[in-house]
């Protein structure tokens, strides 16, 4: 049936009531009156979009739900950062003065290497012939840790003078190198004390240490806050972007402007289905990281939830910030990454920010993931209460208001 | 009351004049169809006039109200639709819909009785439940049209409406348009196609921002910029028309031709009759297949006033 005869066929009283529309609506003035002077106008339509949008879309899917339990897996189960277990190669060149070609050791020095395996650091692998031969197994890279025992070791013992023994280290992985160095050290000292005490007397200072928070010193009890600080930042500030400069890219954005829709009713319509999805990504992590991962939570869950809202607050008007700047997807993807490498490398997710250079560690205040940091460490880890942490929330509320102001300005500027 | 007034409209971008001061009414019930080449600023008088540009200066008039002044009253009489198909894809006919709705603040009942209503009007409902994205060009013009009267708007601006549909569903859609235009609603429509400027009650020509023709589409073709006082237009059919066309200008008495398809569209001084016009085509090489008077086409029209203008912006520039 063409479309003309359909539009013939129907009824006269159908047609008057299109004519007569606008005085009708007219008659609604009462409502409308009061709808036209509400700043949030157009936020319910917009959110009924944006859901819709969201939920047939794929990749904030993949962002919000997927890629955490996958960075989760990585981080938390393969990512060990105590060292263990380095691979070592020996040259033990003392018991040569009893057979030509032993490399097995004397009895004093096989003592020493014991020591050194049952470190949990060390594991010896390998015996070698010759300083050739280490070095070789050095720069191959099969080694990390290369042990050299000379064939005067066992001599320096009984004469009682010092008995050195040469410790390689490659130095390519900065945090191997340290540890490996310290413990060989540690152990070095602590032979040297034994056999300077007399049988049965202990050493004068008895360190005892005790890691407090995280006693196990585990390693997702330490990144998984962390990463969920991290996670939570690609569903608010780049999803939010998208969502705006998608509508500009097509061209709906404009069409959105000749409709009375405002400014805020526009933006907290495109937050608040991306608020909603933040919330439940957050709650998965928490219960993937307490009950996969087992990490004990310390503090109240309901306060890290609560300053969780205003870190996702802050990152969403970062979001609306780059949307209303950004005009292509790309542009947007740039802004965002500008946003999320500060936050994970000057937040001390993982490096420790006192030990940065000054500006760096200035920089780190204006990065709003260095105060989550704080507050789910601070909470999952240490169990901080509120006054413990209220100004980091103060903080990135502010550095919410601040970007979603400026956004709006921006947004103003565009609808008139 | 008209239902657009455009008085003395002004949109300056820095140094550059994008809209200069161009003037016009449109009274309720036309279709206006308003014209210009690419670049020309008609977007930009579109979204002055739907309050979503400022102006530099001038005055926008919109069914009474200013649209520098209220802008947000105008936007809740007036209807747009965009050069780009801009609804959303990834949302079904009637959820697109639903969301028009609830933009213009309808409501439970009344935004349901309203999108029943634009559903049979513009006879989509049997797509209701289909994604936009895989709607037909035509079918997605027609959705966009529906969203942009969702709230029965009396004025209703179409950017290049038909602009990459196919001939069937171009012709439905001005159907439709004269449809809702014979209810009263007035229709802003920018084309690039002569056949559905033909068809608009009133036309309007821009060109670098100025407004060099306004009229019906009857007395834009006997405006004497076009067909000067003595004067005649013939159509010249030829085989080779563009060694013909170059060598037709050459005759003294020619003022302006241009090719037409497999023809050509001269003008020239009327003291020339058929048969000598003839003669003089064949002295230069030229022998016309067919010699036909002409009355001038709105294509014609707007190819001459658009040469006047370049010339005249020439001479302008040369005398700098």
């Amino acid at each position: 049936m063409t479309t003309s005869s359909l539009v013939e066929t129907q009824p006269a009283a159908s047609v008057q009531n299109q004519s007569l529309n606008v005085p009708e609506a007219g008659s609604h003035n009462g409502t409308l009156a009061a709808w036209s002077d509400n700043p949030f106008r157009g936020f319910k339509a917009i959110f009924y979009k944006e859901s819709l949008h969201l939920r047939r879309d794929p990749m904030a899917i993949m962002f919000a739900l997927l890629i955490p339990i996958v960075e989760m897996i990585i981080l938390g189960a393969a990512i060990d950062t105590n060292v263990r277990q380095v691979r070592t190669v020996v040259l033990d060149q003392s018991g040569l003065m009893e057979h030509a070609d032993d490399i097995e050791g004397s009895q004093s020095s096989r003592a020493l290497l014991d020591r050194f395996r049952s470190s949990d650091t060390f594991k010896i692998y390998k015996y070698v012939h010759s300083d050739e031969e280490l070095t070789h197994e050095m720069v191959a890279g099969h080694a990390k840790v290369g042990l050299k025992i000379p064939y005067d070791f066992d001599r320096q013992l009984l004469r009682g003078d010092s008995a050195q023994i040469m410790v390689l280290v490659d130095g390519s992985d900065s945090s191997v190198a340290g540890q490996t160095l310290n413990v060989a050290s540690a152990i070095g000292l602590d032979e040297s004390l034994r056999r300077m005490l007399p049988e049965g007397k202990q050493p004068a200072i008895d360190v005892r240490p005790k890691v407090m928070f995280n006693p196990d010193s585990r390693s997702p009890n330490f990144f998984l806050p962390g990463l969920m600080t991290v996670l939570l930042l690609f569903v608010t500030t780049m999803l939010t972007a998208f969502s705006i400069v998608r509508e500009k890219e097509r061209g709906t954005l404009e069409q959105l402007f000749v409709t009375p829709v405002r400014p805020l009713g526009l933006m907290m319509g495109k937050i608040m289905p991306y608020f909603g999805l933040a919330m439940i990504e957050m709650l998965m992590i928490l219960a993937f990281m307490r009950f996969a991962f087992q990490v004990p939570i310390h503090g109240n869950v309901l306060l890290l939830l609560a300053l969780a809202m205003c870190y996702m607050f802050t990152h969403l008007s970062l979001g609306m910030l780059i949307s209303s700047k950004a005009n292509s997807q790309n542009d947007a993807m740039q802004r965002s990454m500008g946003i999320m490498l500060p936050s994970i490398f000057l937040s001390g997710y993982i490096f420790p920010l006192d030990n940065m250079p000054w500006i760096f560690y200035l920089m780190s205040f204006f990065v709003p993931a260095t105060y989550m940091m704080q507050i789910s460490r601070g909470i999952i880890l240490r169990g901080a209460g509120f006054g413990d942490l209220w100004i980091n929330a103060a903080a990135l509320l502010l550095m919410g208001f601040g970007a979603l102001t400026l956004a709006a300005r921006n947004f103003k500027k565009m609808i008139v | 009351m008209a239902a657009i007034v455009a008085e003395n409209l002004v949109r300056k971008y820095g140094e550059f004049t994008a809209v200069d001061g161009v003037s016009f009414q449109v009274q309720p019930g036309e279709v206006f169809g308003f014209l210009g080449p690419n670049g020309s600023g008609k977007t930009t008088v579109i979204k002055m006039l739907t309050g979503i540009l400022p102006l530099t200066s001038g005055r926008g008039i919109i069914d009474g109200i200013d649209v520098s002044a209220d802008p947000d009253s105008v936007k809740q009489r007036i209807g747009y639709m965009s050069q780009k198909f801009s609804l959303y894809d990834d949302l079904t006919v009637l959820e697109n819909l639903r969301f028009y709705a609830q933009i213009y603040g309808l409501r439970g009942k009344e935004a349901a009785r309203k999108i029943e209503q634009t559903m049979q009007q513009n006879a989509i409902e049997p797509y209701k439940d289909r994604l936009a994205a895989k709607l037909s060009g035509g079918w997605k013009q027609r959705l966009a049209l529906s969203c942009a009267m969702m709230h029965g708007p009396k004025l209703l601006y179409l950017d290049e409406p038909t602009a990459g549909i196919d001939p069937v569903a171009r012709r439905k859609l001005w159907d439709l348009l004269f449809e809702l235009s014979g209810q009263g609603i007035t229709f802003f429509v920018t084309t690039h196609y002569m056949d559905e400027a033909e068809r608009c009650s009133h036309l309007a020509y821009i060109y670098y921002g100025k407004l060099i023709a306004d009229g019906t589409p009857e007395t834009l073709r006997e405006i004497p910029e076009v067909s000067p006082p003595g004067t005649q237009r013939f159509e010249i059919a030829t085989r080779d028309v563009t060694t013909a066309l170059r060598r037709a200008r050459t005759l003294p008495f020619m003022r302006s031709a241009t090719i037409f398809g497999r023809s050509i569209h001269a003008l020239m001084e009327d003291s020339i009759s058929q048969a000598e016009l003839k003669d003089e085509l064949e002295k230069v090489g030229v022998h016309a297949d067919e010699i036909r008077p002409l009355t001038p086409e709105l294509e014609d029209v707007f190819v001459e006033l658009t040469y006047r203008k370049q010339a005249e912006m020439e001479g302008s520039r040369a005398s700098l």
